[in-house]
């Protein structure tokens, strides 16, 4: 495997990528992140699996960001995210509202290579008549039984961070296994993680369970902490003064730009 | 009083989960799942509560969609929902207020309520706020709506809404809340001006029960422990649980 870093990573997203990203409580790869921030991407395409948080309010406030997908943002305990709520204020960004299982749904139909799946519920909700994607069809197997069906959303890159991979790019991802389906719908996905163990994960039946296998994965960089100041499943917890710092920097830009740029100052912030 | 009023809401919203197999709790929400281990325990184990959030108290292993996929399948008996709005037919908006989607106010949206209002035979509003504000006449986005026409499938809807001066039980027929109690302190009249929808009466609207002496002990015991892995705030501010 040649030497990846979080902007070598970086580099393989274009502009104009749809990306599906996970929950801050799940595997977020914020080396990779702040990389695309560093590069300045442009008019990216952001699926939440199923909610956004700090990942996709940085990539906003960077102004990398075209259109968001998500069922929910917010930074959670810390409250609002700052820059997706001013870049809806300022009409910079394209909001493509949704409920969890309808993503969850739309990436399990690209999952199989099928082109649409039903999901019950939803319909009467707001969120039909502003997602005109979405189709609500007479279930062909009932009577009067109207059932609404999302289609298949194969995102372009899965972008994700997990506690370890081996050397063929077997990552295991535990019981994340939003972080398996993101993989499995995404046309390319991209992996940042904590070390490169020796020996081979789907060797052993009770790491394999848990491990996505190399054949979805593109590239693995090796980049210890690299969801700070994120948490990591099983390894450690999220920085909770990082991230309120973060809330409060971000409710002006000047902030952010100042947050960003001091992120963005020392090298390794960017996986250089 | 000699109970707090989350107390007083944990063993009340408890009450309306005794005898049930499964209670899912989502993100954000202590004093329902405070209410959820309240009842587990009461239940001597036999109720199974998933909290998310929490790694000992949730027994997924199939990640973000399996809460989802178990709800569509009917084994969870009860869920939570909230709303930045709720109104009289118990229609909920998570998302904005104004005209959306250029709203004046957003919030995060809308998660998982447009599904599990559907398939969760009881779900069960909680606003902790009381005012006109949030309980308004007509919500400004429907993440999720109250009821639906006759040929939609729809095993699931709203049970009650608890707030934080009173407990509504809503008429999925009439498509309306009837007053059921109001917590000690507050009364009918102010309920009504609080209110922005109109709502029935129950025949008698007596005063929230105050906490049984068995079920605070529980509360301020070994449930305020359980919660306080997943909410030590809560445990420490409400419920002076660690450190």
């Amino acid at each position: 495997m040649t030497a990846e870093s979080a902007a070598t990573l970086a580099a393989r997203v274009p502009d104009g990528a749809c990306i599906a990203l996970a929950p801050d409580y799940s595997g977020c790869s914020i080396a990779t992140i702040l990389a695309l921030a560093a590069r300045g991407a442009r008019e990216l395409h952001l699926v939440a699996v199923p909610q956004l948080g700090f990942q996709g309010d940085v990539l906003i406030g960077a102004g990398c960001v075209g259109i968001v997908e998500a069922a929910a943002v917010s930074l959670g305990e810390q409250g609002a995210a700052p820059r997706f709520q001013a870049a809806l204020r300022a009409g910079t960004i394209e909001m493509r509202d949704a409920t969890c299982p309808a993503i969850h749904a739309a990436l399990q139909a690209a999952e199989k290579g099928a082109p649409f799946m039903p999901l019950r519920g939803v319909i009467g909700s707001d969120l039909v008549p502003n997602r005109p994607d979405w189709k609500v069809i007479d279930n062909p197997f009932g009577v009067d039984d109207p059932v609404l069906v999302v289609p298949a959303l194969a995102p372009d890159v899965a972008l994700l961070h997990a506690p370890m991979a081996d050397r063929e790019g077997n990552v295991w991802i535990g019981i994340r296994r939003e972080l398996m389906l993101m993989a499995h719908a995404a046309r390319r996905t991209l992996v940042t993680v904590e070390e490169i163990v020796d020996g081979r994960l789907l060797d052993d039946p009770a790491l394999a369970a848990g491990t996505i296998p190399a054949l979805y994965v593109e590239a693995v960089a090796c980049v210890p902490a690299g969801a700070r100041p994120n948490g990591l499943f099983g390894r450690y917890p999220p920085d909770r003064a990082a991230l309120a710092a973060y809330a409060e920097m971000a409710r002006t830009e000047e902030g952010f730009a100042a947050w960003l740029g001091r992120q963005l100052a020392t090298p390794e912030a960017v996986g250089a | 009083m000699s109970a707090r009023l989350e107390e007083l809401l944990v063993v009340a919203i408890a009450g309306m989960l005794d005898g049930l197999g499964h209670v899912a709790v989502g993100a954000a929400s202590p004093i329902p799942g405070a209410a959820a281990l309240l009842a587990r325990e009461r239940s001597g184990g036999r109720l199974r509560v998933s909290l998310l959030g929490s790694e000992r108290h949730s027994a997924f292993t199939d990640g973000g969609r399996e809460l989802f996929d178990c709800a569509g399948q009917g084994r969870i008996d009860a869920f939570f929902l909230g709303g930045a709005q709720i109104d009289g037919e118990a229609n909920i908006n998570l998302v904005g207020v104004g005209d959306y989607p250029r709203s004046k106010v957003r919030f995060p949206g809308s998660f998982g309520s447009a599904y599990m209002y559907f398939v969760v035979p009881r779900v069960i509003l909680f606003a902790l706020e009381h005012s006109r504000r949030n309980l308004v006449p007509r919500v400004d986005f429907v993440s999720a709506p109250g009821s639906s026409p006759p040929n939609v499938y729809r095993p699931g809807g709203p049970h009650a809404l608890v707030t934080g001066k009173a407990i509504f039980e809503f008429d999925r027929a009439r498509r309306r809340f009837r007053l059921c109690s109001v917590h000690p302190g507050h009364d009918v009249d102010e309920v009504r001006a609080e209110t922005g929808f109109d709502f029935d009466l129950a025949p008698e609207v007596p005063s929230t029960p105050e906490p049984d002496a068995v079920s605070l002990a529980l509360v301020r015991g070994s449930v305020g422990a359980a919660i306080a892995e997943t909410y030590p705030g809560f445990a420490r501010r409400v419920l002076g649980i660690g450190g």
